[in-house]
């Protein structure tokens, strides 16, 4: 045999039953000298309260806002950026959009807009997605939203380009360097869990009120996607074939160009979807700052809690990432297209942009048939009812929820002394990931306490745990009949796409109404964004399972409890925390929008901050927190996802 | 004839420390698992010493973890070798520069690998016209050369398949078109049949056993399958822990194997297939009659069972007119008794 | 072949459609828009309220029709607004509910904003109840009653203690410091934002629940239900000197303009109209009512008011 060092055979059984007894030791410790010290070194902070840091950052912030006329790298750094970008989207707004060039309409009206968006589709996608895209687009227009859907897709076609160019060389550098990736990830973690609202208005002061401020806002939180999906697409390009590349003596070049870069096509076009539908995400929120769009129509909907209205434009908001997500994802299979079809394609293009550049009813959509008075009507019935009827039961849920799980959690956390949470956490990073967990935890934590908002951070940790569990619990109930029924999957599947790209904001409301302001409230929107993501892991994991280990399984005489607890579920463990590590992440990066729906804590530090001048230095120490509690959740999800699959 | 590759004392350590290793003689002596244990290192290939002639089929043999596939790649530089020589065609290829060693791959050398490598993105035809592409060869007499290599390898008619639409057989086909199509004076196969169903398999060795007669190129192949290595090889290199353990004929290492080793692993071989009545014959003694037939030292042992089992005298092996030995049936029978 | 033909199909179709259609209709271009007047670009910050939402619309609408501007409007919340002065990209802030933070900073530090004027609208925050509540129990309005009842308003997140709903996220409170130093036995639950204090504040009064909260008038809301301020000790110029220690009422506060330095340096006619603009509270609240509650365009809104109001419009003009 050859000599390589045989794999250490840990005695799986007792190494688990001795680590179990441990964690419950140190739960138990906790307990106890919880009920010692409770309320000691909780270092609590009033929501008016400032720390010197925060006044600090205050002070930095106003230097730099006064600096702004006089100092050289504002004036030519970054005006020069502002006013690229501000071009560059103003040139598609008049494209698509805007009246322009001292025309009342835009260049290119509907009738064009569709033909293009027909032809396109057709030509990277097929027919059947070309339909869609078509139906889909005049689906706007009879909405009554057209120029807003025009808005919006301009910003966000200007900010995943600008994307794209910045994140797909960064990804392809990230690709090929090991030391780029490492220096590139925690970036990348930051820009993606840092709330917006913590940037929004320094933004502004740097690009000032207008497209390029929500361009960038956009791009900062899509531009991720694409580097880390274009990184990891170069680096699943599989040995061989770079090799077998470089063995016929193709330059560095050459392999990029022709091997790395057409291989990983599929995958980056992976990226460009999630990147435009991390862009539409932003929509709503770009809107606070003077985004032109349908965010503008939701953001103004809710000021006199006009359900319909903003149900309608965030419809609107789906159906453009319906029909973009179907485009791209289609997109990633190869096919070629009869030379006449696409010539005839392109002919009708030609003169559907040529009549809506002429003729005024092919540039303005018709106003007299429209579906978004009858949308905005049934939206806000619909509201009404849940409203009126439901509120009884919603309201006993709501109670047992928070005093069985919300409130004791919180107690633990929140009410004992610093140290000792602290103590608890960094045991038991140690207990699931080791020395490396241990210190990465306990950097976090020093953190926490520097940002002098640790009772706040215990506070949202304790509704984002809760938050994940109902995600998981509803994950694997979902999860495993998608997973187990063809038909379930394709009824449940549309669904939660239209969840996860619904903004937040339109269902704030009737939650308000069901759950009133509270905790409890943001963890529902939480659940409502976060779940869909888990879902989806959980059924594809589900799926995967072998069906040979299933039918044996079946074959035994298991029932189908059986088979989904002893045989599918475990076979989907790497799956599970999967979900459970993406369900965190996208619970935090709700912790923003509970706060504007009675979270508290984390949450309303950070929209105070945004809201109030002075408590701008708060806002950001807020966020990061929330950057770092993700960094040290995400960490600890990974190490106990490692021990586990192994 | 000198020989077209020469490869002294190469070594090939992963891990820290790497050229400390090479450059300590007690380090060099020590066991890999010893080496690991102190260093942290990873000694792939260990003072390996071999010479491949023109036109030969030299093949490598070794399991997992040998150090094999390390060593092939050492030879083209795909992994960057610690220390040693390796001349090619006279030159020490270690020595050259990025633009020669480019040179080099593409004209002098090619690879096929056990996992094909081939771009999924592109059809057969361009995948086969790849390496011209990048020598910057035009368009049409690419298109040209390739349908040469494509009819040479038996996939006439599948130019405009993508790999994908292939059977593994075929896309193998695809990687050796690949190789061939450089006209390239060396090939170094890399486990390329391990991946294939063994019907395929035995089609595929065929193959190159056939492509080897009409081109004459001269062949490393890299196996882990005994069998394989006896079918195809002239000489044979056996691998273990990085280092040669013997290398051979397919009978010498039958027949003389050089330790327990080489032993164990060509104990299941089926001796009179490969085994030559060299091997086998004795002396003759006083009282052996000396009037059989003849037969020559190299005739493969299951060819003379018939021969000497039906002649009532010993057989005699004769080269050259010289009398080396000879063979009567207890000896066959020794060889075909041991198998069963 | 099938799929040729089908896309065929289509296409012919579209095309026959496109070219039938094409032949007829009114071409772009055959209706001129209106050039902008002398008075040029007027840039108008539009807060997140109706009430400002009325401000603006009748002052962009005066400012479109009367004075030929180009009134580009802005959404943006007060800080980020009020950052646009200096850069030049807002040239008026139209009410604004006394933000001392920003004052100090934008027109004593930064100086690149000035005040100008009372719009003449009176703002009032303070504690608010919903009107079944002020009618059954009429000693609720009187703060030192609150403890009497603040059993009644325990929710899930106020544990023990009564829940004082606050918080949007605007608008600097003192409430903490309030509860703590009338020693009210309450909890101050931070709602996050105006939508969730009008939510509570609506089913409160539906399904007669137990809400009490901070609040402010004008507000549109204050139309569709007529909420009860709770008595505060009575506010005294000074009292809310230390923000630990206030025990009293907020103070009335005057509603007023902010503009940007430059544009009130240019004294162009726009700057006159935001100069002069002035109106009352049961003015703006008629416009807020007409777009929140009648669900009109703000300038249909506007147009509808100013025409009723000619005289007024005519007020803010005349001195110009």
């Amino acid at each position: 045999m050859v000599a390589v060092p045989a794999p250490r055979q840990v005695p799986l059984f007792f190494d688990r039953y001795k680590r179990l007894v441990i964690v419950g030791g140190i739960v138990l410790a906790w307990l106890v000298l919880w009920l010692v010290f409770r309320n000691f070194g909780t270092l609590p902070l009033d929501a008016s309260e400032l720390t010197p840091l925060h006044r600090w950052v205050n002070s930095v912030n106003d230097a730099i806002g006064a600096s702004r006329n006089s100092n050289p790298v504002f004036l030519y750094f970054f005006n020069e950026i502002r006013l690229v970008i501000d071009e560059f989207v103003t040139f598609i707004q008049a494209l698509i959009a805007q009246p322009s060039f001292g025309r009342p309409v835009p260049m290119i009206g509907w009738l064009g807009v569709v033909g293009i968006a027909g032809f396109v589709s057709l030509a990277v996608a097929g027919w059947r997605v070309a339909l869609l895209a078509i139906a889909g687009f005049v689906f706007l227009g009879l909405q009554g939203l057209w120029q807003e859907s025009m808005d919006t897709l301009s910003l966000t076609l200007a900010a995943v380009v600008i994307s794209l160019l910045i994140g797909i060389p960064l990804g392809i550098w990230a690709g090929l360097s090991d030391r780029a990736n490492r220096v590139l990830t925690p970036v990348l973690d930051f820009m993606q869990t840092m709330p917006t609202f913590v940037y929004l208005a320094p933004l502004t002061l740097f690009f000032l009120i207008g497209p390029a401020s929500a361009t960038i806002a956009t791009l900062i939180y899509a531009a991720p996607p694409a580097i880390r999906i274009t990184a990891h697409a170069i680096r699943s390009v599989p040995r061989t074939t770079v090799e077998a590349s470089e063995s016929l003596g193709a330059t560095r070049q050459q392999t990029l160009v022709k091997v790395l870069l057409p291989s990983s096509r599929k995958t980056i076009v992976l990226g460009i979807n999630q990147t435009i539908m991390a862009a539409l995400s932003m929509v709503t929120i770009a809107a606070l700052i003077d985004a032109p769009g349908l965010g503008k129509t939701v953001v103004k909907a809710l000021q006199t809690l006009d359900v319909g209205t903003a149900f309608n434009a965030g419809l609107a908001i789906v159906v453009l990432a319906i029909v973009l997500d179907r485009v791209t994802t289609a997109a990633t299979e190869r096919r070629s297209l009869p030379r006449w079809a696409l010539f005839s394609g392109l002919g009708v293009t030609g003169v559907s942009v040529y009549f809506s550049y002429t003729y005024l009813w092919a540039a303005e959509f018709p106003t007299d048939v429209e579906i978004g008075s009858s949308i905005r009507q049934g939206a806000t019935a619909v509201t009404e009812w849940v409203q009126d009827s439901l509120p009884v039961i919603t309201g006993g849920f709501k109670d047992f929820v928070t005093f069985a799980l919300i409130n004791p959690l919180q107690a633990l956390l929140a009410e004992s002394p610093w140290f000792l949470v602290a103590l608890v956490i960094v045991a038991l990073s140690f207990m699931i990931g080791g020395l490396k967990s241990a210190v990465v935890s306990a950097v976090c934590l020093g953190l926490l306490v520097a940002t002098g908002l640790w009772q706040d951070s215990m506070i949202t940790l304790a509704s984002t745990l809760v938050a994940t569990i109902m995600v998981m619990v509803l994950g694997v109930v979902v999860g495993v009949w998608m997973g187990r029924s063809r038909r379930a999957d394709r009824a449940i599947r549309p669904i939660l796409d239209a969840a996860q790209v619904m903004p937040a904001f339109v269902y704030l409301v009737p939650f308000l109404a069901l759950f009133a302001a509270s905790r409890f409230t943001a963890i529902i929107a939480a659940v409502v964004f976060a779940a869909p993501v888990a879902i989806k892991i959980i059924a594809d994991g589900v799926r995967a399972v072998s069906p040979a280990t299933v039918e044996a399984s079946t074959a035994l005489g298991s029932s189908s409890w059986q088979t989904i607890v002893k045989v599918q579920l475990p076979m989907a463990r790497g799956a599970l925390t999967l979900a459970a590590n993406q369900g965190l992440i996208y619970v935090l990066s709700m912790v923003v929008v509970g706060g504007l729906v009675g979270a508290g804590a984390l949450g309303y530090d950070v929209v105070a901050g945004f809201s109030q001048g002075q408590l701008y230095g708060k806002g950001l120490a807020a966020g990061v927190a929330i950057v770092v509690l993700g960094v040290m959740l995400d960490r600890l999800t990974q190490a106990a996802a490692k021990r586990w699959t192994n | 004839m000198d020989p077209v590759i020469s490869v002294r004392d190469l070594w090939k350590v992963f891990g820290p420390n790497a050229s400390q290793v090479v450059a300590s003689d007690e380090l060099k002596s020590l066991s890999r698992q010893e080496l690991m244990d102190r260093t942290g290192a990873v000694a792939a290939v260990r003072g390996v010493d071999f010479d491949v002639a023109p036109g030969e089929m030299f093949v490598v043999m070794g399991l997992s973890g040998s150090g094999k596939s390390t060593l092939v790649r050492c030879l083209t530089r795909l992994v960057e070798p610690t220390a040693g020589t390796i001349m090619f065609e006279g030159e020490n290829i270690l020595e050259a520069d990025a633009k020669r060693l480019r040179d080099l791959r593409r004209n002098k050398f090619s690879m096929v690998f056990q996992h094909f490598g081939l771009l999924p993105h592109r059809t057969v035809a361009d995948n086969v016209g790849y390496g011209l592409e990048i020598r910057g060869v035009p368009r049409a007499k690419r298109g040209e050369r390739s349908q040469e290599v494509i009819d040479l390898v038996g996939l006439t008619g599948n130019e405009k398949s993508y790999p994908d639409q292939l059977s593994g057989g075929m896309q193998q086909r695809v990687g050796l078109a690949r190789a061939l199509a450089g006209d390239p004076d060396v090939l170094f196969f890399d486990e390329p049949f391990s991946a294939l169903d063994p019907l395929i398999r035995r089609d595929m060795q065929s193959e190159v056993i056939r492509l080897h007669r009409e081109v004459g190129k001269t062949m490393v192949f890299i196996t882990h399958d005994l069998s394989e290595a006896l079918k195809l090889g002239d000489r044979i290199l056996i691998m273990r822990d990085g280092q040669v353990v013997q290398v051979g004929t397919g009978d010498e290492l039958v027949g003389a194997p050089a330790d327990d080793y080489v032993r164990d692993f060509v104990k299941d071989v089926p001796r009179s297939n490969v085994l030559t009545l060299k091997w086998i014959m004795r002396p003759p003694r006083p009282d052996d009659e000396l009037d059989g037939p003849e037969l020559g030292p190299e005739t493969v042992v299951r060819e003379a069972v018939r021969s000497v089992l039906s002649a009532d005298k010993p057989v005699k092996v004769v080269q050259d007119g010289e009398l080396l030995g000879v063979v009567a049936d207890e000896e066959i029978l020794g060889v075909v008794a041991g198998e069963a | 072949m099938a799929r040729h033909n089908v896309l065929g199909t289509v296409s012919a179709g579209l095309v026959a459609l496109v070219v039938l259609a094409g032949c007829g209709g009114a071409k772009v271009g055959d209706t001129s828009s209106g050039a902008a007047g002398d008075c040029g670009t007027f840039n108008l910050a539009i807060n997140p309220w109706v009430g400002y939402e009325a401000n603006a619309a009748v002052l962009a609408y005066v400012a479109e029709k009367e004075l030929k501007c180009k009134v580009t409007k802005k959404e943006l919340k007060e800080e980020v607004a009020w950052q646009g002065f200096g850069t030049g990209e807002v040239d008026a802030v139209v009410e604004n509910w006394g933000h001392d933070d920003l004052r100090k900073k934008y027109i004593d530090e930064q100086k690149t904003a000035v005040s100008a004027g009372s719009t003449g609208v009176k703002g009032q925050i303070g504690w608010y109840v919903p009107p079944w509540l002020a009618k059954e129990h009429p000693d609720i309005l009187d703060w030192n009653n609150l403890n009497k009842y603040a059993d009644q308003f325990k929710t899930s997140e106020s544990g023990d203690k009564g829940q004082l709903l606050d918080g949007d996220p605007s608008f600097v409170t003192n409430d903490e410091a309030l509860v703590k130093n009338l020693n009210l036995n309450y909890k101050v639950v931070y709602g996050g934002s105006e939508t969730a204090l009008i939510q509570a504040f609506r089913q409160a009064e539906k399904d007669k629940k137990w809400v009490i909260g901070y609040f402010y008038s004008p507000q549109w809301l204050l139309n569709e239900i007529k909420l009860a301020k709770v008595k505060l000790p009575e506010y005294k110029a000074g009292c809310d000197a230390d923000a630990e220690k206030v025990a009293c009422d907020y103070p009335d506060y005057d509603l007023d303009k902010i503009v940007s330095k430059k544009f009130a340096d240019a004294n162009g006619p726009a700057f006159q109209l935001v100069k002069n603009f002035k109106w009352t509270n049961e003015d703006q609240n008629t416009v807020a009512k007409y777009i929140a509650e009648d669900k009109m365009k703000p300038e249909d809104a506007a147009k509808k008011w100013a025409e009723a109001n000619a005289d007024k419009v005519k007020a803010w003009l005349a001195k110009a």
